[in-house]
């Protein structure tokens, strides 16, 4: 199995409820306590496994707001792992999930320095190294209905746009949609081989390039006359 | 990257001790040390560990979670930084036999001189490879970092060797003879370094977001107070602040020992201006390295709005 995510950019609002949902929910999970630093102060810090950034593509008026969440992509080539020297950073070889053994961290920071996607985060209060668990603690227990053996992420997007699959079955939604919307990797030159997959904006119908609309005729002949 | 001051004291002062180890090993090997007594001898190998260990005590200070420093030898097989440690360990007990060699005038010190040099200088490989092999870091992604590195501990060693050889009354014109022409390939080397890093090359904005074909802003960090993430890898100095403290470092680090050195050598100064010019060069140093890591550019910066590193 290659377990991972696939995020639909085309869809994505900004909306953080992912990062929240996220934090809310692995807070209390396998890794600990995700902790903050002065939360009530003017400048709140803590750490987060999941963070969004909205950035302006194109130029305007021709150019798009695009949200990017950013969390671990599972990479299948995880420089992270092999640099960590403790062994507590590791890839498992059943689903492809990248985890961190809080046990055994010494809170070097050498394997954020290794990550290209800033995925991982040292936690200030117990000095280990936190990251993105794909939830392996709710995707495969067994007491919550089938239907919420998913990420909290992909649970809690209000638009659907982040997919949870197996990305070895060419027939799971994440594989068809990657191969339909030709969902693409973030840095492939890096090598890192990510498997989390992002989806690029549908490109909107195309408009008659000729047809002018009333008001911009107006404006163009006002300038002509202007300019004479 | 944000300059750790105590990752710059570790590499520095541990560098310099290793490369003063790597010349007392050399000089049994090539004979140069027999002018000295069995005391002196130990006294500069004492010398070298004690700046190796000032340097180890510092570099396990930016640890977060150092109760699990010990774990650090277990992933010898993968990772540069265990390496590292196992080394840096493995050197102490073989120094030890070193001593002893000096001290009982073992047949066997020849083999002893020549394994604590070799361990020294492959620690030296393994802390500059901690670097070197971090594909996200451009700047330090190069086989010019160990090579620089390990000519940094040989010249700041070398230095350091030609002073106390100095103090002890028995210095030779040929090793400084030697260490000058190291000082001066090491500076082209660095200078060499500083042109091809100033190429524009590697990932950009583009390619971190997909959007290859489109200029890409940042609109939104997403956090409205500075993360771990803009802390570690935001470091940001004005480049007209780099540039000048960039001829400020080749000024100490090279070019005012190399003429002090050139002075001993043609007797215009005292031999005890050894010492001051090894000071001066452990200063520049530190100030290289410090821009080592200013200067790097991590590719979270991509994502953090910077549109190429
Ligand atoms: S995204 Fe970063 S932390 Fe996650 S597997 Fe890839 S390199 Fe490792
Ligand atoms: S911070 Fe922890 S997980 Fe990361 S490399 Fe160091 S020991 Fe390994
Ligand atoms: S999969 Fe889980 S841990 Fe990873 S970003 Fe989503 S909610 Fe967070």
């Amino acid at each position: 199995m290659k377990l991972g995510l696939v995020v639909d950019l085309d869809t994505c609002v900004g909306c953080h409820a992912c990062a929240t949902a996220c934090k809310q929910w692995n807070t209390s999970g396998t890794i600990g306590p995700l902790s903050d630093e002065r939360p009530h102060g003017k400048d709140p810090s803590g750490s987060w496994l999941n963070r969004i950034h909205s950035y302006e593509v194109g130029d305007s008026p021709h150019s798009k707001t695009v949200n990017i969440p950013m969390s671990c992509m599972h990479c299948e080539t995880a420089d992270c792992v092999t640099v960590c020297p403790t062994g507590a950073s590791y890839k498992r070889e059943e689903d492809g999930i990248v985890l961190i053994d809080q046990d055994k961290c010494m809170g070097c920071n050498l394997c954020s320095w290794a990550c290209p996607y800033g995925a991982r985060e040292l936690d200030p209060n117990s000095g280990t190294m936190k990251k993105c668990t794909l939830c392996v603690d709710r995707i495969y227990d067994e007491q919550l209905p089938e239907a919420e053996r998913q990420p909290a992420c992909v649970l809690t997007c209000p638009t659907s746009s982040r997919v949870f699959g197996d990305f070895d079955d060419p027939d799971s939604e994440v594989s068809r949609l990657t191969r339909e919307r030709a969902g693409q990797q973030l840095m492939p030159e890096l090598g890192y081989n990510p498997v989390n997959t992002y989806l690029p904006p549908r490109i909107p119908k195309q408009q008659d390039s000729m047809s002018v609309s009333p008001m911009q005729g107006v404006r163009q002949l006002v300038n002509r006359i202007i300019n004479r | 990257m944000h300059p750790a001051f105590s990752v710059l004291i570790f590499t520095v002062t541990s560098g310099a001790g290793y490369g003063l180890l790597a010349w007392l090993g050399a000089g049994q090997l090539l004979g140069f040390t027999q002018t000295l007594t069995v005391n002196q001898q130990i006294v500069i190998g004492l010398m070298a560990m004690v700046l190796v260990s000032i340097g180890l005590a510092s570099s396990t200070m930016h640890l977060a979670n150092p109760k699990n420093a010990w774990r650090s030898f277990s992933r010898f097989r993968t990772s540069w930084l265990s390496r590292e440690a196992v080394f840096a360990i493995l050197l102490y007990p073989v120094a030890g036999l070193y001593a002893a060699a000096i001290f009982w005038q073992w047949s066997g010190i020849n083999i002893l001189a020549g394994l604590s040099m070799i361990l020294a200088l492959v620690t030296l490989f393994t802390t500059s490879m901690i670097y070197a092999s971090l594909k996200t870091i451009r700047q330090w992604n190069t086989p010019m970092v160990p090579a620089l590195f390990m000519a940094y501990a040989l010249i700041s060693g070398g230095v350091l060797f030609l002073a106390v050889d100095a103090f002890f009354g028995t210095l030779k014109p040929q090793l400084q003879a030697v260490v000058m022409g190291l000082v001066v390939i090491t500076l082209a080397l660095k200078l060499v370094y500083f042109f091809w890093q100033g190429k524009p090359q590697g990932a950009t904005i583009q390619t971190a977001t997909g959007f290859s074909q489109a200029s890409v802003r940042l609109l939104d960090a997403g956090h409205s107070a500075p993360t771990f993430l803009n802390r570690e890898f935001g470091y940001q100095v004005a480049a007209d602040q780099l540039l000048r403290l960039r001829v400020i470092m080749t000024l100490v680090t090279f070019i005012v020992p190399l003429a002090l050195v050139y002075c001993v050598f043609g007797g215009l100064v005292g031999a005890e201006l050894l010492g001051l010019a090894w000071l001066i060069m452990m200063a520049g140093l530190l100030l290289e390295r410090w821009l080592f890591f200013a200067e790097a550019r991590h590719v979270v910066r991509l994502y953090q709005g910077e549109q190429r590193t």
